[in-house]
């Protein structure tokens, strides 16, 4: 499935660019099973997502948990904790 | 944006760059019209210090899209929950400096709780659930703001509903 990952703030930071469009394999379902996967990318991924917990998920500009499941999704954000207002 | 249960009932959310008039916002909410009673305006503030120390400026990282959606939903629900005759949501992005307003909202009712309490309600939200996020430029660098719990508890007590809604609706 190919799906457009959108990163915010640190997330965004951390990997080093705002955006990209990747390929993911097929036995990943959910949003935590995407992030562990992206973590797996390499070092800046890994440092990234290395307190997943805390990184908060949007499927299609909509917030989810990470208990999500991904298909069917277009656009995936991961970001820290909001602090607007 | 969804049509709330009044008549004439004026929503308006914004996401801009540039800095706003508070007073002439709010004042367009009673503008023309005799029903209001109650007109609550909460104005965010840049401070000009962070945890003792002083900032140079604040600059809001924010999701284009998804933010205003998200104000917008919250805004309906918030025209849901009270019988409101208006709301109006600014929110700024970008570099702020200290002392330039950040977040408005507005909420113009014809009695004072449902005001205040749309008031509160929309900010809690904005500050737990709007995709926006703060970095803070001091002197000795730029560094993000943290989430703090204490914002996630006070939107948490929206979850259970108002006094006086029906169970059944």
């Amino acid at each position: 499935m190919t799906v457009k990952l959108r990163y915010f703030a640190w997330v965004r930071e951390r990997i080093g660019k705002p955006e990209e469009t990747i390929e993911i394999p097929p036995d990943i379902a959910t949003v935590s099973q995407l992030m562990a996967w992206l973590a797996s990318r390499g070092e800046e991924y890994a440092y990234a997502f290395k307190d997943a917990k805390v990184i908060r998920a949007a499927i299609d500009q909509r917030h989810v948990r990470a208990d999500a499941a991904i298909e069917g999704a277009g656009e995936i954000a991961f970001f820290p904790p909001m602090t607007g207002g | 944006m969804a049509a709330g249960y009044i008549e004439n009932m004026k929503a308006t959310v914004r996401l801009q760059r540039e800095p706003f008039d508070a007073a002439m916002v709010a004042a367009d909410l009673t503008h023309g019209r005799s029903d209001v009673g109650a007109l609550v305006t909460f104005t965010g503030v840049c401070r000009g210090d962070e945890d003792g120390a002083p900032i140079v400026a604040l600059t809001l990282e924010h999701y284009p899209g998804m933010a205003e959606s998200e104000i917008e939903r919250h805004v309906a629900e918030a025209i849901e929950r009270w019988p409101l005759l208006g709301v109006t949501v600014i929110h700024r992005y970008g570099r702020i400096l200290p002392g330039e307003n950040i977040v408005l909202v507005a909420t113009a009712s014809s009695h004072r709780e449902a005001a205040f309490s749309a008031a509160e309600f929309l900010m809690d939200y904005l500050k737990t659930r709007a995709p926006f996020w703060k970095r803070v430029e001091k002197a000795g660098g730029k560094s993000w703001i943290e989430a703090r719990t204490i914002d996630d508890a006070a939107a948490e007590r929206w979850s259970a509903p108002p006094r006086g809604r029906e169970a059944a609706e």
